[in-house]
């Protein structure tokens, strides 16, 4: 099932490169955190990185959006492409690039606010509604996405830190697919809630794939394995192996992967 | 005997009852320390605790009794004849004092002998001679019953401390007995120690909370004085403050609103100055300022919060006062009158606020979870935006606390008023008038030739009271805020 499905992604999008990242350093003052990266993340699919802690893949993931400008001490270097403009160009705005490319913490993060301007919170900063329908079209619209408006629907005026973890989760990715974005970064999005959120969170991350591109750092190999049509191993800073998903858990080439997935290292 | 002697002697006898009281603790085990049910010195140390605090307990309130049973006693024996015309009791007692104190200080200069001072003497000059020469101080004339009452004085102290000093003595022993009979392996000494520890430090709490309480009641027995003078309905809705200087009672007018009104005046322009200034220097210092500016800035800023108030009041008087007047004096717009103003005073007191709420909004800025701003840059959100629409709204609660406090603060404030705001009690809405606020009256009020019999005096009280429960209730809203919302983000 799941092989099927992912060659006939790779059949489909095959040669529609969403992300082309080559050579990618990244520092901490004078830790060299990812080292060499190259990697081609492809439209319409979902990516895992896995890994063991501290090899990098927050990192790596953090510098698609230009999160890591926020962090003073992080530097990085190497030619990271989105449709083939390069992110880090000075032409290119930052905030403008973190529209495009959404992102979802690994800790639910939602605003001191209600549920409703939560989601509303990037379309009005965008200037993406014309008016308080359209908000409120765009509201409902990204949290049915989000699988969460049947719970909510009655209470969108309810502060939306009230909610429980999973549904904080779900709403954080209500959010980000309220502004619209090509790419979709997440987080470890599901280390901290419990199976049955982490179940509803990836039916809806499969979901996601028919818009966007995903890209996912979990822990879980399962996870990567359900939810994933590529993978990336990372290893101490460096992007050890990157395949489709079934080959990397059957078939994996480098044996540092194969020691990972069969749980010896990490 | 000298209290420093006693103090000695029960602090040996609980040395001697922790190491008695330890030894026997080992010994009823046969050393085997394994077997006793604490280590060996919580068993001298609950000797030890035995001995000191009951002895120490009863010294004190000895201390505080016999005092008052000696005055009261020595006071009776005075005729009534004994005292002067235009003396008194209490004027007589303190001569009494004194010259009890001149016995004391000639027996030890060797001036007299013990017994001399004992007995009653008839050469009254030789008497005060010697005293004189010991280097006691002799105001008037020594007359036989102050010497009499004097002696008798003496007399009791010293039966008194030496009463106090054996029983004192006995109740530590009596501690140390009681102490080393529990001595044994099966006591839980390191439980009673703890209970010891847990009452010190109850105790230490008690006496901050009592203080607190002894304020607030020697300002409630002066206020119920006060409005038993004057009626209470005049004070809180009186809208003219003029107090009559020579008169007493009846003819000054007490009306606490101009004052309340000059207070809250002077505190919104201070509050105008310090909370725009406060809140956007701790978001400058917490979101913007690299880590190297913020750790100059941070205690520089903080310095301004140690400036003494007075300082501040000068600053007002000598340089905002005159720089005002030149703007808005005769010379220029032609609103203000002298340099000391509610403008004035508000200025700078909003000067002096600002490290308050700036310093308390940024550790509440930084208390914001990095997680927030995150989210929002993630959506595309810029610093601004992100600080606007989501570190503030998440700090907001404690930002009101913070203001709260500077503003129970800026009430409170008293020198930059005096200096700064001048002394006419009105209510005007120009701010470039002279006025005056309730702490700055309560000093006017009690400086100088103060009767405390007097309604001008007392009202004082009353204005301390009113001061402390508005106060009060604006630290008790903003705690009550701070709490409520705080335990939403952690």
């Amino acid at each position: 099932m799941m092989k099927d499905n992912a060659d006939e992604r790779i059949g489909v999008d095959a040669m529609d490169i969403k992300f082309a990242a080559k050579d990618v350093q990244v520092y901490y003052a004078d830790n060299h955190a990812i080292k060499d990266v190259s990697v081609d993340i492809l439209d319409k699919t979902v990516t895992a990185f896995i890994g063991p802690s501290g090899c990098g893949k927050s990192t790596f993931l953090r510098s698609l959006n230009r999160m890591n400008d926020t962090i003073p001490i992080c530097r990085v270097e190497g030619d990271i492409r989105l449709d083939g403009q390069d992110i880090n160009a000075p032409e290119v705005d930052p905030v403008q690039l973190r529209a495009k490319v959404g992102m979802v913490f690994q800790k639910p993060n939602p605003f001191p606010k209600s549920i409703y301007d939560n989601v509303a919170y990037g379309p009005r900063i965008h200037g993406l509604a014309r008016g308080k329908a359209e908000l409120d079209e765009i509201v409902e619209k990204s949290l049915r996405r989000a699988a969460i408006w049947d719970e909510v629907k009655d209470r969108l005026d309810a502060a939306g830190t009230g909610l429980s973890g999973g549904q904080q989760q779900r709403l954080c990715i209500a959010r980000a697919v309220a502004t619209e974005p090509e790419v979709l970064l997440m987080d470890e999005p599901c280390s901290a809630l419990d199976p049955i959120a982490t179940a509803q969170v990836e039916e809806l991350i499969d979901e996601l794939r028919q818009s966007y591109s995903v890209i996912i750092v979990t822990h879980s190999m399962q996870q990567a394995a359900r939810v994933s049509q590529k993978t990336a191993f990372f290893h101490l800073g460096n992007l050890v192996e990157y395949g489709d998903t079934t080959d990397i858990f059957t078939n994996p080439r480098d044996t540092r992967t194969e020691s990972y997935i069969t749980g010896r290292i990490g | 005997m000298p209290i420093l002697w006693l103090f000695l002697i029960v602090l040996a006898i609980a040395a001697a009852g922790y190491v008695i009281g330890r030894s026997r603790a080992v010994a009823s085990v046969g050393g085997d320390h394994r077997k006793m049910h604490s280590l060996a010195s919580f068993y001298g140390s609950n000797v030890a605790i035995k001995v000191f605090v009951p002895a120490f307990l009863f010294t004190i309130a000895w201390l505080l009794v016999q005092p008052i049973v000696v005055n009261a006693t020595v006071s009776d024996m005075i005729p009534e004849a004994a005292i002067a015309d235009n003396s008194s009791r209490g004027l007589v007692m303190a001569e009494v004092r004194r010259i009890a104190d001149g016995l004391d200080s000639a027996v030890a200069a060797g001036g007299m002998s013990a017994d001399f001072a004992r007995t009653p003497q008839t050469d009254l000059d030789d008497v005060t001679q010697r005293i004189k020469d010991a280097g006691g101080v002799v105001t008037s004339d020594i007359t036989a019953p102050v010497l009499n009452a004097a002696q008798r004085y003496r007399a009791m102290n010293g039966t008194g401390n030496f009463i106090m000093s054996g029983l004192a003595i006995l109740i530590a022993l009596g501690g140390a007995w009681w102490g080393i009979r529990e001595s044994h392996a099966d006591f839980r000494a390191r439980n009673t120690v703890e209970t010891s520890i847990r009452a010190l430090l109850i105790g230490a709490a008690s006496i901050a909370i009592l203080t607190t309480l002894g304020i607030v009641l020697s300002l409630i027995f002066n206020t119920i004085e006060f409005f038993r003078l004057y009626p209470a309905a005049d004070f809180f809705f009186g809208t003219n403050w003029a107090p009559s200087f020579s008169g007493r009672g009846g003819s000054s007018d007490l009306g606490v609103l101009p004052l309340l009104w000059g207070t809250f005046y002077i505190s919104i322009v201070a509050l105008a100055v310090a909370v725009p200034i406060g809140l956007f220097a701790a978001i400058y210092l917490s979101e913007y300022a690299s880590k190297r500016v913020r750790s100059v800035a941070k205690p520089l800023l903080e310095v301004l919060a140690g400036i003494p108030t007075i300082v501040y009041g000068l600053f007002a008087l000598l340089t905002v006062g005159p720089l005002l007047l030149e703007i808005f004096g005769k010379d220029g717009l032609g609103w203000m009158q002298a340099g000391t103003a509610v403008m004035t005073a508000g200025l700078v007191m909003g000067i002096m606020l600002i490290p308050f709420v700036s310093s308390l909004s940024d550790d509440i800025i930084n208390a914001v979870p990095q997680a927030l701003r995150d989210g929002s840059y993630g959506l595309g959100a810029t610093q601004s935006e992100t600080i606007k629409q989501v570190v503030l709204p998440a700090a907001l609660p404690g930002i009101v606390g913070a203001i709260l406090l500077a503003a129970s603060r800026a009430i409170g404030e008293t020198m930059i008023v005096v200096l700064g705001a001048g002394a006419a009690a009105r209510l005007s809405l120009n701010p470039f008038e002279a006025m005056t606020t309730v702490t700055a009256k309560i000093v006017s009020q009690l400086t100088g030739d103060a009767d405390f019999a007097s309604p001008e005096a007392l009202v004082a009280f009353a204005l301390g009271m009113t001061l402390f429960v508005i106060t009060l209730a604006l630290n008790v809203l903003a705690l009550y805020i701070v709490r409520k919302y705080r335990e939403q983000y952690e």
